[in-house]
């Protein structure tokens, strides 16, 4: 059942990801990549790391796609298809992309990943100790490189955008 | 673990979407859109990240704990990506690539 | 006595060169000459205290002048065998230019006050005369061979900046780059020179070099070469740069033309100091000449100043320019010097050349000097230099007249004048070690009394011109200076040089030989009766004369036409042979070469430069097939 259900979603994503980056029309292609990020949120949550499930919904779907489609409508007319790509392009572009999935697939195939069978279940108390913490398994020097990460991101984002005095 | 899926299923999946998202980022024409094949790239890779840390370490936090930190970094680019990309247009009215071609030979 | 103080000479005259030629823009015109003055006293006055108290108090213990180091520093140390010195070497020698140097520069000094007034550029005369007058002691005073070729190079210089003093005149920088390029060709020989003498020798200081017995050594290890020894030809090379410096024929040709400079530089650089650096030189390594394999570089010397001579004052009997008359002199008096030291011996009695060259240097610096700064004093009441724009001047100068008839009575010999001394020492001293050379500098002082007093009566009295401006005596900045060196150039010939400047370094007593200095004398005054008939009044017997001799006079009324003969050699044989092929291949083989590499750069460039499209997404694809094309080479690298 579960299998069902994964191929099912994994074909879903591969062709809702290739019509996000086919699509002339900008808005379609921003829906599509909404249900691929929704697939993937899916995924998280079949392997019960239900934290980052959600975290994968609020923030790309909930902020970042919201974030783009308020930049299209600031700067694109809706319903406006983009340029159409050479075909010549999209052959090259195909064939190193294919020739790149290739090679990835050909050395992940050949490559013996030793799994290990547990049921265990990661909980949100848990990934919080870990991320503030400063033992063996705490991560609290990357949470605080991020927190500044984002805040000098926030800054910039404002000082870029902003109209200039004049 | 999603029973009866193996670890080479998933990264077989997260690999094609890899490569949509590398095929988008050459064919696209429109700054915008590029982003979105950049989102599809690192959602692959936060998506490898925790599918080997549940199969192979089950009871480690690490790449669960980093694809966090991917979502909150692939937030942090995108606002900033877009941000430029607003100010851009406001300077030349476009954000078409062909339009930004000036820094070459 | 605290010799340290002689640190302070050269270093002055450098304090005053950095002084205006940072400051040249800043220090005013009389200012600069001022300061030039007064820096050039203090020199003067501690050099002849230092030189006289050397000679009179503390020079001489047991019956021998001292070498007194007086100080010496490691310059530059590159290993314990290879290190350069720069120092202070005090001995009769040295002493004695310590007297010339500074007196004459000092002189010029105070003359130029009046001279340049008015001329661009005087502070720029007085930082460049400082600069000689620096270099000119530094090489007086050196410790070692290498010093003396470091300073020898620095008066080259300041020779050349001076010469080239009035460089908007297209034959004042044509004129310079001659005498630079010239003595730069005899100081290559220089420098080789003392680069075999400093290998075989393997030191370059004086005192090591010029000890007998080091010398012996060497005479007997020397490496032969073509049947003379190495030694030897080092020696000649060295003579090489003294006579490129002293303007011996045939590496004269600089000097005449170097009288584009002012005339103030003539008189110091181009006829009392740096020109007989040469002598100096051969003076300094005497031993050396005379010991080594029994003098055959000496018999180089004696000979080369000898034919130098003969043919300057040849030349000279039918120039012109006034200057150029005096240069060619002064060719012909160095010449002398040099021909001195060639017939010199080593000891006592023996050594009389030595000390008769070193006699007339002295001299000859105090008259030669007065002659070109009364002809100075000529060319600034007439302007011009040439004699037939002159004539009649006894009346309007009085001053200059006098001084001038003091200074060309001591060069021809007459006595009681200083060149008759020295002059007599030097005949004395060839008549008794080669006839034929004795004979041509007997010849010579009948000349140089004829052309001597050919331009005397030419200028002073001839006929009586109306002149433009009426001539009128120079200010007293230039008739102190005139005074002062007429003085010494009719008494210092009174100086028991005999006393104080020998081979050995003892004293030992001249008389003199009346005989021969009575047959001297005696051509001397012919000459001045000759002139005298040509020249005391205005007549058409030189002319007249002139015609006779044709194509004799054409000749040298042309100088031997070495230049042209030069012009000739470098010109029509080494440019247009060697040079040109060199040239062209130069041009089209070597550079078309390197253009050939840079065009097809270019090409390459232009045909690919569609890779560097601009867009990023063209770069990322390039990075991803090389990425992994990369990456598939390592796998099956890895794996096989």
């Amino acid at each position: 059942m579960e299998r069902v259900f994964f191929y099912f979603i994994a074909v879903a994503i591969i062709v809702f990801a290739f019509m996000a980056v086919t699509n002339r029309n900008m808005m379609r292609s921003i829906i599509y990549l909404l249900f691929v990020l929704i697939g993937v949120s899916s995924i998280y949550f079949m392997i019960e790391y239900n934290f980052l499930g959600a975290v994968q919904l609020t923030v790309y779907a909930g902020g970042i796609i919201i974030l783009y489609i308020n930049s299209i409508m600031l700067i694109e007319k809706i319903g406006t298809p983009m340029e159409k790509v050479k075909t010549v392009r999209k052959v090259v572009a195909g064939i190193i992309s294919v020739f790149g999935l290739a090679l990835t697939l050909f050395a992940i195939y050949s490559y013996p990943f030793q799994t290990v069978k547990s049921g265990n279940v990661t909980t949100v108390s848990q990934i919080g100790q870990a991320l503030l913490g400063y033992g063996n398994n705490g991560y609290v020097l990357p949470f605080e490189v991020i927190s500044i990460l984002l805040l000098a991101a926030m800054v910039g984002a404002i000082m870029i955008a902003k109209t200039e005095k004049k | 673990m999603i029973n009866g899926v193996s670890i080479y299923e998933i990264l077989t999946l997260t690999s094609i979407m890899f490569f949509i998202g590398v095929y988008g980022f050459f064919t696209r024409k429109n700054l915008i859109a590029m982003l979105v094949s950049v989102e599809l790239i690192l959602n692959s890779a936060a998506v490898n990240f925790v599918i080997i840390n549940k199969y192979m370490f089950p009871g480690k936090l690490g790449g669960d704990i980093f694809s966090i930190f991917i979502i909150a970094v692939a937030a942090a680019e995108t606002a900033l990506a877009l941000a430029i990309i607003i100010n851009l247009y406001r300077l030349i009215m476009s954000v078409k690539t062909k339009d930004l071609e000036t820094m070459k030979y | 006595m605290n010799l340290n103080l002689m640190i302070l000479i050269p270093l002055i005259p450098l304090a005053v060169f950095l002084l205006l030629g940072i400051f040249f823009r800043r220090i005013k015109e009389p200012v600069s000459g001022y300061i030039g003055v007064a820096g050039l006293t203090i020199v003067s006055l501690i050099s002849f205290y230092i030189a006289i108290s050397y000679f009179l108090d503390f020079g001489l213990v047991n019956g021998e002048y001292q070498k007194i180091i007086v100080f010496r520093s490691t310059w530059i140390h590159f290993t314990d065998n290879l290190k350069i010195e720069m120092g202070i070497l005090l001995d009769p020698l040295s002493a004695v230019m310590l007297i010339v140097v500074p007196l004459i520069s000092w002189m010029v000094h105070i003359y130029s006050l009046g001279y340049m007034k008015g001329e661009g550029g005087f502070t720029r005369f007085y930082a460049f005369l400082s600069l000689f007058t620096f270099s000119m002691l530094g090489l007086v005073l050196s410790v070692n061979i290498f010093q003396i070729y470091i300073f020898w190079e620095l008066v080259g210089v300041s020779s050349y900046s001076l010469i080239g003093f009035y460089y908007k005149k297209k034959s004042a920088v044509l004129a310079a780059k001659k005498a630079f390029i010239v003595t730069r060709f005899a100081d290559l020989g220089f420098l080789i020179g003392l680069l075999i003498l400093s290998y075989f020798a393997g030191t370059f200081d004086f005192l090591t070099l010029t000890n007998l017995d080091f010398i012996q050594t060497l005479n007997g290890q020397a490496v032969t070469f073509m049947g003379l020894s190495v030694i030897t030809w080092a020696l000649i090379l060295i003579f090489m740069g003294g006579a490129g410096k002293s303007a011996m024929f045939p590496l004269h040709i600089w000097l005449p033309d170097a009288m584009e400079g002012p005339t103030p530089v003539s008189a110091l650089i181009h006829a009392a100091t740096m020109v007989v650096a040469g002598v100096f030189l051969v003076a300094r390594l005497f031993p050396m000449f005379y010991f080594i394999e029994d003098g055959i570089a000496l018999e180089v010397v004696a000979y080369v100043g000898a034919f130098t001579t003969l043919f300057a004052a040849v030349i000279a009997l039918t120039q012109y320019d006034i200057k150029r008359v005096l240069a060619f002199s002064t060719m012909s008096q160095i010449g002398y010097m040099m021909l001195a030291l060639g017939v010199s011996g080593y000891g006592e009695h023996e050594g009389l050349g030595y000390m008769a060259s070193m006699f007339h240097l002295f001299t000859h610096a105090m008259f030669k000097a007065l002659l070109f700064l009364g002809a100075g004093a000529i060319i600034h009441a007439v302007h011009s230099n040439f004699m037939q724009d002159m004539g009649g001047l006894r009346k309007h100068l009085p001053v200059t007249h006098i001084t001038f008839l003091v200074a060309a009575l001591a060069i021809s010999g007459i006595p009681p004048f200083a060149g008759f001394f020295s002059k007599d020492e030097i005949l004395a001293a060839a008549f008794e070690h080669n006839k034929l050379i004795w004979f041509t500098g007997f010849i010579v002082a009948g000349m140089t009394a004829f052309y001597m007093f050919r331009l005397y009566f030419r200028i002073f009295w001839w006929n009586d011109p109306e002149y433009k401006h009426k001539p009128h005596e120079a200010p007293k900045t230039m008739t102190v200076p005139l005074m002062i060196l007429a003085f010494m150039a009719a008494f210092s010939g009174f100086i028991p040089f005999s006393d104080f400047v020998s081979t050995d370094y003892s004293p030992f007593h001249t008389h003199i030989e009346w005989g021969l200095a009575g047959a001297s004398v005696g051509i001397g005054v012919l000459g001045i009766l000759l002139a005298v008939l040509f020249y005391k009044k205005e007549n058409d017997l030189s002319d007249r004369f002139a015609r006779a001799f044709g194509i004799f006079y054409k000749w040298t009324f042309n100088k031997f036409y070495i230049d042209e003969l030069y012009f000739f050699i470098t010109k029509k044989i080494i440019f247009k042979n060697i040079s040109a092929p060199f040239a062209w291949f130069d041009r089209h083989i070597v550079d078309g070469t390197m253009n050939g590499i840079g065009n097809s750069t270019v090409w390459i460039s232009e045909k690919i430069k569609g890779l560097q499209s601009g867009r990023v997404q063209d770069y990322a694809m390039y990075f991803v097939s090389g990425a992994t094309v990369i990456s598939m080479i390592l796998w099956f690298l890895l794996n096989n």
